[in-house]
């Protein structure tokens, strides 16, 4: 054998924030190499702001507007919990094809993984809510610029927590897609439908109101609405931050716990 | 540790709890391997192939035993390990979404390489793998053959000094695994990687390998180079075929007496019997049967294989011998779940 150049592979040891940036940027590339996986997978949102929003007029006797700028808010928190609630399925995916197994044995820390692909999920949240943001402006809905910002930021916190809970569930069912899918949508619905995204708690069973009161995603939405609506300094929007923050840490605690044990 | 060596281990074992009982997937691995070799592990489903690649690859620990791969202590500087190999797994390495190239250069980011270097060294093993074309695609775009150039292009970015490959030609069709190796092989002898790989293509191990290592429920039975061990453990396999009324009986004392082998009579005229350097002993063979008025219709000789030195160590052929799914590990941490395929006689 002649060798023509020798192995150069330096030591490389692991550092959090450098792996963690290595590893966003990883993530984001297939979202920008083709943004418009982010408008087909809004999908699901439009159905409801378009079938869902004129039943809530017909049943409110409110105009358009102001429906809208009760109801928008609510899908912006349902386009986190539809599409960063199911991001973990593209993990088990590479857990099942190899490319995961490949990045643990990369020089990379473990946490970083877990963390960045976390964080990634801050970028389609930002575009698929100004998108339907917009979508929504001609029909008469208006936000406060400085809540819209706001309303992104803690959208994505909320994005982020979820997201990493996406990905624990992956790594806990391993190779076993029914289990996620089945946990998933087991969540995902009640979570929804007991946050008052769809339609207000007020007026329903006692249970549902405890239940919502636990649930984290009701103080995300109205934070979201108070914030859209310019009432920056409302209480709602206080509470929805510790839920959300609440949310994220508990999420990438549990997250990296599970990336570390994985193999 | 000698300093060309570049992989030693000493009593590696693994333990595995699979449904309250305890499997020991790899018992006392014990090898050295010199830098620069094609070593290949060889063995059926289950024989704790892939569980000492992983444990050498720092993916999952030993439960005894000790390792030092590119001069790192696999359980004490595991980042060393792991900056120093390159590894391509049973699966594909590409995520399905990401573009062949962007994969390349996150990788190269991975391994500590700035932006320049990453970028000529992806470039570079682009064209060497012969992936200009697909540069661009994502990897759910490429064929088996090109997802496979791609995981070892993804092994190699960082010019490891240890490359390990776990089934590397696996799936793929007969073209498409001889092009992977002959990638292998160039690359190989143009950076001076040492590759260690697991295989159950026996022609592969045969073929390419300067050193065999041969396993058998988790213990290597057997270490050298294929021709040693096929000249050293089974012999070339010879059929006679008699002339009609030819005399079984005085052929198989011929044979006892030149070969020192005992023949099995299949039907009423052929003879089969195994003889070290039996291609040689043939025509001699042939000539003593002539003298005493044996007439031969038809003499094959075919050389060993090393199903044949399996046949000869474990008393069984690799085919036979290959396992279901999970019998030496749990399916997710030892996945060697693929069908053995090779030449038997």
């Amino acid at each position: 054998m002649t060798a023509t150049a020798t192995a150069t592979a330096r030591i490389v040891r692991p550092q959090l924030g450098r792996d963690t940036w290595n590893v966003l940027i990883r993530e984001l590339k297939p979202v920008v190499r083709d943004p418009f996986s982010l408008i087909f997978s809004l999908v699901q949102p439009l159905v409801f702001l378009g079938l869902f929003g004129p039943l809530l007029v017909a049943q409110s006797g409110g105009d358009l507007a102001g429906t809208l700028s009760w109801f928008v808010p609510g899908v912006l928190v349902m386009i986190v919990l539809f599409g960063t609630g199911a991001t973990g399925s593209n993990l088990q995916y590479e857990m099942m094809t190899g490319s995961h197994e490949r990045t643990l044995v990369a020089p990379l820390s473990r946490s970083s993984l877990l963390i960045g692909r976390a964080l990634k999920e801050v970028a389609p949240i930002i575009v698929q809510a100004l998108l339907i943001v917009a979508i929504a402006l001609p029909f008469g809905f208006r936000a406060h610029p400085l809540g819209l910002v706001a309303g992104l930021a803690l959208l994505g916190v909320f994005g982020i927590g979820l997201g990493a809970l996406s990905y624990s569930l992956a790594l806990a069912t391993k190779q076993r897609e029914w289990l996620f899918w089945g946990v998933q949508q087991s969540l995902i619905f009640p979570l929804l439908i007991l946050s008052g995204v769809l339609l207000p708690l007020d007026g329903g069973p006692a249970w549902m109101r405890a239940v919502a009161a636990v649930n984290p995603v009701s103080y995300v939405v109205d934070a979201e609405r108070a914030l859209l609506t310019g009432s920056l300094g409302a209480p709602e929007v206080l509470w929805g931050w510790v839920a959300a923050a609440a949310l994220a840490a508990v999420g990438l605690a549990v997250g990296v716990r599970a990336i570390r044990r994985s193999s | 540790m000698p300093s060309d060596t570049v992989i030693s281990t000493q009593g590696l074992t693994k333990r595995f709890t699979v449904k309250k009982s305890e499997v020991e997937a790899v018992t006392d691995l014990t090898v050295d391997v010199q830098r620069g070799a094609l070593v290949a592990f060889l063995g059926p489903n289950g024989a704790g192939k892939s569980t000492s690649l992983r444990m050498l690859t720092t993916l999952i620990p030993p439960t005894a035993g000790s390792a030092t791969v590119a001069g790192y202590d696999i359980q004490k500087e595991p980042a060393g390990v792991r900056s120093r190999i390159g590894y391509v797994g049973q699966g594909s390495s590409g995520s399905f979404a990401q573009r062949v190239r962007d994969e390349l250069l996150s990788q190269g980011a991975f391994y500590g390489m700035g932006r320049r270097e990453r970028t000529e060294r992806a470039d570079e093993l682009i064209a060497s793998l012969e992936l200009d074309a697909f540069a661009t695609r994502t990897v759910q775009q490429l064929s088996g053959g090109q997802k496979r150039r791609l995981d070892i292009a993804l092994g190699l970015i960082h010019a490891p000094e240890v490359l390990f490959l776990d089934e590397p030609s696996t799936g793929l069709d007969p073209q498409s695994r001889a092009n992977l190796w002959e990638h292998i092989i160039a690359l190989r002898a143009r950076y001076g990687t040492t590759v260690f790989l697991t295989t159950h293509y026996l022609e592969e191990a045969d073929r390419y390998a300067e050193r065999v290592m041969v396993m058998d429920s988790g213990r290597v039975i057997a270490d050298d180079t294929a021709a040693a061990l096929k000249a050293d453990l089974a012999g070339d396999a010879l059929t006679l075929t008699l002339e009609e009324g030819g005399d079984l009986a005085r052929a198989s004392s011929a044979v006892g007496r030149l070969a020192g082998a005992t023949a099995e009579h299949r039907g009423d005229r052929t003879l089969a019997f195994t003889a070290p350097s039996g291609s040689a002993l043939l025509p001699r063979l042939l000539r003593e049967l002539d003298h005493e008025g044996i007439g031969v219709a038809t003499a094959t000789a075919v050389p060993p294989t090393l199903d044949d030195v399996f046949l000869a160590l474990t008393g069984r052929t690799l085919r036979d011998a290959d396992q279901p799914e999970g019998d030496d590990a749990p399916a997710t941490t030892d996945t060697e779940s693929h069908t053995l395929e090779g030449s038997t006689r």
